[in-house]
């Protein structure tokens, strides 16, 4: 029997019921939100499960909500069962004053650069990371840039004088 | 009078050697930094820095519009840049829903399988370089300019080419390119045997690459490795025929796996790969060649609101007029949603998050870059091995600096 988006769904339900919220299923992906301190519950549920065996973790990132009050900062998981080949994305919602979530290291080596470059961008703390320090900017950087507040460069802007690049 | 220079603590009795390989190290073939920490010749441990050629293309991505993003595409795997833009281009169709006519679709085809070629034969050719065969790259390296040569005839750049258009073509295919890709066809397979005859049943590549730096199938899994690299640890993974985009359900085609995951196999994976994108090619060109009449004139979608009108037409009609300037501008809103896709890339999975907010630049777009999620298993594949076998290791798995930074 071809694993499909509503047995899956049908699973977390029993398992979890009403901490997994939102179920959507944008282009055919099955989506749904997780309350923030279960996620490795449910990562762990899904890799585990004989039927489900979401083993490979194919993405791992965060979206900054600036209007979202109390729960700013999202942090999207992708997953993918490979035997039936069923990909699901799971997101968990953190507040940007204390973004404290828990890491898939245990469950999935390939979580650490991708959380190590998470934290980089948006600050995401992933409680229990090995080693979470910044991957791609500067360690000396003291702001994570990727967050909504830190607007690019006005384009249009003539104040700034370079003499190399003649700006 | 100047200060005594101060030893770190603990650095005189200490019994190992701490080296740096990198950030410019001409063996690396990029700019990647690992510290070592050597006794002797062996390995003991090993920390990976990257992000020496970080570009914040993500960032810059959420201030363009969708066609202004291909070109940050290019810049990740710069060995097999067509693969990222259709990649980029096919996750923007998924998000507008477009439709794609067949011809478009096996164009895409030879110019994603011309890219794989082209990048699978630096790979290979260069690992033939780091033990100590310098022939082969230079000999096959007259090949991969046939492929760019073909590239500049399709659109009109070889490295960075910013190849294709949301919807197809940004024009059709000439006859010259056509030629350029029956010589390449007919003379490639000559050469590509000959590369094989030099270092496939080569002793001292043989010697030099089995067991070297080998991963089990089901660390790879765990260290999210896609691509030839997965499929040299055994696991028959690829997106091509896990979720078949622009058509590839039409092919035939094998999915050559080995069995240890080490740079030998990395190495015979991507070389039979090689083999089957000629294929690949041969058929679709074929399919191409179906095409009579007026069918045989179609390249791109009909997407007026994304695909740039021509030329005389912006000149002579008021709506093409309209689409070229909103498109220009980039003043297209998109549609709401939040699309991942990915193609098989020359590394492995290339993914696109992307996520609209209805605005004219995406909300967030994320690159899944293959190679930055199997770094890190590189300081766990050169533990307890020799220098030089470190070597190898990082140039089987074809480490890309662009794609690695972002």
């Amino acid at each position: 029997m071809a694993l499909t988006n509503e047995i899956i769904q049908q699973k977390l339900k029993e398992k979890f019921g009403d901490q997994l919220t939102y179920w959507e299923q944008p282009y055919g992906m099955l989506t749904f939100v997780a309350e923030k301190n279960i996620n490795i519950k449910v990562l762990q549920f899904l890799f585990e499960d004989v039927e489900l065996q979401f083993r490979f973790l194919t993405d791992l990132q965060a979206v900054h909500y600036p209007d979202n009050k109390g729960a700013e900062l999202a942090v999207v998981y992708h997953l993918h069962n490979l035997v039936d080949n069923v990909r699901i994305r799971f997101k968990v919602f953190t507040d940007i004053a204390k973004p404290d979530v828990f890491t898939a290291t245990g469950v999935y080596m390939s979580a650490n650069f991708m959380e190590r470059e998470t934290y980089d961008f948006y600050g995401v703390n992933f409680v229990g990371h090995p080693n979470l320090i910044r991957i791609l900017n500067v360690d000396e950087m003291d702001y994570f840039p990727m967050r909504k507040e830190f607007p690019l460069e006005d384009q249009t802007r003539i104040d700034k004088d370079d003499e190399m690049f003649g700006r | 009078m100047s200060e005594h220079i101060l030893l770190p603590e603990g650095s005189l009795e200490k019994q190992t050697t701490t080296l740096n390989l990198g950030p410019t190290h001409p063996a690396t073939h990029g700019v990647f930094q690992n510290i070592l920490e050597m006794d002797g010749e062996r390995i003991l441990k090993a920390t990976s820095t990257v992000g020496y050629i970080h570009r914040a293309f993500e960032k810059i991505a959420e201030r363009r519009p969708l066609y202004q993003i291909t070109p940050l595409t290019d810049r990740l795997n710069y060995c097999s840049s067509p693969i990222n833009n259709m990649g980029w281009h096919i996750t923007c169709e998924k998000l507008l829903g477009l439709q794609l006519p067949k011809r478009v679709d096996y164009l895409r085809v030879i110019i994603m399988e011309l890219a794989r070629i082209s990048d699978h034969l630096i790979c290979s050719s260069i690992m033939g370089v780091d033990t100590g065969a310098f022939t082969g790259f230079l000999y096959v390296m007259q090949y991969r300019e046939l492929i760019y040569e073909i590239y500049e005839e399709v659109c009109g750049s070889r490295l960075t080419t910013n190849i294709g258009r949301i919807g197809g073509f940004e024009r059709n295919f000439t006859n010259k390119a056509f030629e350029k890709l029956e010589k390449f066809l007919a003379e490639y397979p000559k050469t590509l045997k000959e590369f094989e005859n030099l270092l496939t049943r080569n002793r001292i590549f043989i010697d030099r690459t089995t067991g070297v730096g080998p991963i089990s199938a089901e660390r790879a899994l765990n260290y999210g490795f896609t691509g030839p690299n997965l499929r040299a640890s055994g696991v028959d993974y690829d997106v091509r025929v896990h979720t078949p985009y622009s058509s590839y359900e039409d092919f035939n085609f094998t999915v050559p796996v080995g069995t240890t995951g080490d740079c030998y196999d990395r190495f015979l994976v991507r070389n039979k790969e090689m083999w089957q994108s000629i294929e690949i090619i041969k058929q679709a060109y074929q399919k191409v060649q179906e095409f009579k009449g007026t069918d045989a004139d179609v390249y791109h979608a009909d997407a007026p609101s994304y695909y740039l009108p021509e030329k005389k037409d912006v000149y002579t009609k008021m709506e093409a007029l309209i689409y070229h300037f909103k498109i220009v501008m980039g003043e297209t809103e998109m549609p709401v949603g939040e699309v991942y896709s990915s193609v098989e890339g020359g590394n492995g999975e290339l993914g696109f998050y992307l996520i609209s907010d209805g605005g004219r630049t995406p909300y967030r777009l994320h690159f899944r870059r293959p190679c930055f999620i199997y770094y890190q298993a590189y300081p766990e594949l050169i533990k307890d091995s020799m220098l030089s076998d470190a070597i190898i290791t990082m140039s089987s798995l074809n480490l890309i600096a662009g794609e690695l930074d972002a």
